[in-house]
């Protein structure tokens, strides 16, 4: 049938994509850093195989406790994530459609985590808004002396990653409550005596479970290896293992960089165990989850503990919001004595003196989302329609592939591309900046629009062709006007995701590439508040915006289309 | 102008065939009806016919349309108009709309264009109708306007599934007697599957019966 062979050459043309252009650079980037962990690396001149970069690894001082923060912060935040999520979950399900969840959510999603970090850090710091407005509750008469931001214990760091975790762990359990009937297995589970938490941990998590497990993993793999959010929140010296390869492989002192290639190995390895361990809790948990089942019991009432759980998100929530409002307080703010609340006098001075640095950044920043959002959503659409035309779903080993660049640590393999980028020389331009950033914005634009495009009523595509319409006019005139809303949303996420990239854009900008986020990043140690917070709230305020912008187009060009309305966002 | 399906059998392998070979002759201007229990395969069989059969299905027989087999073309090349349960108009163009995407690529100019909407909007009693949000329409007048797109397309042959099922009984009379009127009106070949005798008594055209499917051992 023409309709099948029409779909096997787009898949064919989507295959040779991601293969040239997304497994290619992540494999290669990987070979780049193992060859460089075991000593080889020509353009340093280092030709010969060794084992002294782990040699001078292992030797390096503070490697043991970077580790080790690196494995504290990265678990606990994901399972303290992951149990908050499940206990609000199962709290306010009942009262809040997928819909109405997502535009809460969306906020939280849109902040990249560089600006939410700086804004935590605003909040939180001795000198910060909540020591402020408990100065005069407890008598304090100077910021305290405690080092609550960038504390040793990894504290700041957890909450930071949990405030930005939770908002994407709610919005992905929601969406996959919506394929198991809750409201029916909470109703058998109460009429057979278990109350509404067992309910939900019994019966409900397990089936939940399965549909989430990638975007756990997803999380977990973020945490372990987080760059931006560990030098701004996370303990200083020394800082988490990705922080510290960061530094490693920006010395001026080049040979660091194969101390760095051994690190960067390390570091994929602590994900894959965390994998590893995560299989092995799933395996344990699936049995002795079954032997308490079959007990019976329907023991005390877990409700306390959903109560305490949703008591923390909201918490977490509160926090996010104060972090977003001090950006921008803090970018007008003047004069701001200590221990007052709000500034005692605005300014746009911030705003308005290094108007060129901040307008670059915006304008750099722009310009790689538009590009790495637009080839993301292009590659994805056709990706889709090529499943449509071909009439077969996704294989499992393809829903991988998109996930793959998600779980390999990006300092595992960014630096080693970018040596590969240089030989072709096109390292330091835009172009490696978009093609790293896509490596990352395609694969959230693929999962944002993968499920619209399968819930769109097949009847409407059948109907065009039996009125005579073609693939292409099927697709320009009924598929893509009816999914404007999702692709929107989808392109919203690209953005968002491109414009948080820090480590692609330093890696592959060798510097010379400034965005919002780099110098956001940069900023936060230490210099002016103000300007800081110019930065941050601009990185805060593009995604945001392109989010406003995904809700508010669909509604004034359908405003007379009721049934798009409620098309999911 | 005739619609001939010859030795038609749809199965999905290794299944054996949803119903025996079916082999019917509908004249230009005639409605026959294919009557069967549901899950029977009618919608398939329709399906087949329209070019819109997953490819899980085999499909085996002809399907001639004034003597030409179409089995080979696609859907949109079949000229075959194909009217659902639902109305099924497209939910973000207009009423009008909706009937210009229909109409037929042969009609060229765009006075030309919109006065044949404007006609057939006329013929439906929905004049005025236009700019309206399709779902702001009543049952009725969507499947008059769904009908109306689909003969606006020029189709050799019409296909009905079940189209007056899901209507209310008042309107559902008042549906069959207008699509019945436009199939005579068109001389096209109309091909109805149906469960409701009514529906069949309606046309005062041939009734094929299909066999309930055998269990399965």
């Amino acid at each position: 049938m023409t309709m099948t062979r029409d779909g096997r050459a787009l898949r064919a043309v989507v295959m040779v994509v991601l293969a040239i252009g997304l497994i290619g650079p992540i494999m290669a980037g990987l070979a780049q850093t193992g060859r460089a962990a075991f000593g080889i690396m020509p353009v340093l001149g280092a030709v010969e195989a060794s084992l002294t970069p782990w040699r001078d690894l292992l030797t390096e001082p503070g490697l043991w406790t970077a580790v080790r923060l690196t494995l504290w912060t990265g678990l606990v935040s994901t399972a303290l994530s992951l149990m908050l999520a499940v206990g609000f979950c199962a709290v306010t399900h009942a009262r809040m459609t997928t819909t109405s969840a997502a535009r809460w959510l969306a906020p939280f999603l849109a902040v990249p985590h560089a600006a939410l970090a700086i804004g935590l850090a605003f909040v939180l710091t001795p000198s910060g808004w909540i020591a402020r407005l408990l100065a005069p509750v407890i008598g304090l008469d100077r910021p305290p002396d405690l080092p609550i931001v960038n504390d040793p214990w990894g504290i700041a760091l957890i909450l930071g990653l949990m405030v930005k975790e939770v908002p994407f762990l709610l919005l992905v359990m929601l969406s996959a409550l919506t394929q198991i009937p809750v409201r029916q297995h909470l109703a058998a589970g109460r009429a057979l005596g278990y109350g509404r938490g067992l309910v939900w941990v019994k019966v409900i998590a397990p089936q939940v479970w399965p549909l989430i497990r990638l975007p756990v993993m997803v999380v977990l793999a973020y945490a372990l290896s987080t760059v931006d959010m560990g030098v701004i929140l996370g303990p200083s010296n020394p800082p988490v293992l990705a922080v510290m390869l960061t530094r490693l492989f920006s010395n001026p002192d080049t040979t660091r960089i194969l101390v760095a290639s051994a690190g960067a190995l390390l570091q994929g390895g602590l994900v894959a165990g965390a994998f590893a361990a995560l299989w092995f809790a799933d395996r344990l948990m699936r049995n002795i989850g079954l032997w308490w089942l079959r007990r019976g019991g329907r023991g005390s009432s877990a409700e306390p503990l959903l109560r305490l759980a949703s008591a923390a998100v909201i918490a977490l929530f509160v926090l996010g919001a104060l972090a977003m409002a001090a950006l921008l307080i803090w970018s007008f703010a003047w004069r701001w004595p200590w221990p007052e609340a709000l500034p005692q006098s605005w300014s746009l001075k911030a705003w308005a003196s290094p108007t060129a640095g901040w307008l670059r950044a915006l304008g750099n920043t722009v310009l790689l989302a538009s590009a790495t959002t637009a080839l993301s959503l292009v590659l994805a659409i056709v990706w889709l329609e090529g499943e449509d035309r071909a009439q077969r779903g996704r294989a499992g080993w393809a829903e991988a592939l998109i996930y793959l660049p998600l779980l390999v640590p990006q300092i595992g393999f960014l630096y080693g591309l970018n040596i590969l980028f240089l030989r072709l020389g096109i390292n330091g331009g835009y172009t490696a900046v978009i093609w790293a950033q896509s490596l990352f914005v395609f694969p959230y634009v693929m999962i944002a629009l993968s499920d619209p495009w399968r819930a769109l009523d097949p009847r409407l595509t059948r109907a065009a062709a039996s009125l005579g319409a073609g693939p292409w006019r099927r697709l320009l005139a009924i598929k893509l006007p009816v999914l404007l809303m999702p692709i929107l949303t989808a392109a919203a996420i690209g953005i968002a995701v491109s414009v948080a990239q820090y480590l692609p854009t330093l890696f592959m900008g060798a510097g010379r590439v400034a965005t919002l986020t780099t110098e956001a990043v940069t900023l936060s140690s230490g210099s002016d508040r103000r300007v800081t917070g110019v930065y941050a709230s601009l990185q805060a305020g593009l995604p945001l915006a392109a989010y406003v912008a995904a809700f508010a187009i669909p509604a004034v060009l359908h405003r007379n289309r009721a049934a798009l309305k409620g098309s999911s966002a | 102008m005739s619609l001939d399906l010859v030795d038609l059998a749809v199965r999905l392998p290794p299944g054996a065939p949803l119903f025996p070979p079916l082999t019917l002759s509908v004249a230009a201007g005639q409605v026959t009806t294919v009557m069967g229990p549901s899950g029977v395969g009618k919608s398939t069989l329709l399906d087949a016919i329209a070019g819109l059969l997953a490819p899980t299905f085999a499909l085996s027989g002809h399907i001639n349309l004034n003597g030409v087999d179409i089995r080979p073309l696609p859907a949109e090349a079949r000229r075959i108009g194909l009217m659902f349960q639902d109305p099924v108009l497209f939910p973000h163009l207009s009423v009008g709309d909706n009937l210009a995407f229909g109409l037929t690529p042969k009609i060229k100019g765009r006075a030309a264009r919109r006065d044949a909407v404007a006609v057939a909007l006329a013929s439906a009693g929905l004049s005025g109708l236009q700019d309206r949000d399709p779902a702001s329409l009543s049952g009725g007048q969507r499947s008059r306007a769904a009908l109306m797109r689909t003969l606006l397309a020029d189709p050799a042959a019409l296909l009905l599934d079940e189209p007056f099922s899901k209507l209310d009984v008042a309107l559902r009379d008042e549906m069959r007697r207008f699509t019945f009127l436009h199939v005579r009106e068109r001389a096209i070949p109309a091909l109805l599957v149906t469960h409701d005798p009514e529906d069949a008594a309606a046309t005062s055209g041939p009734v094929v019966r299909l066999p309930a499917p055998q269990p399965p051992r």
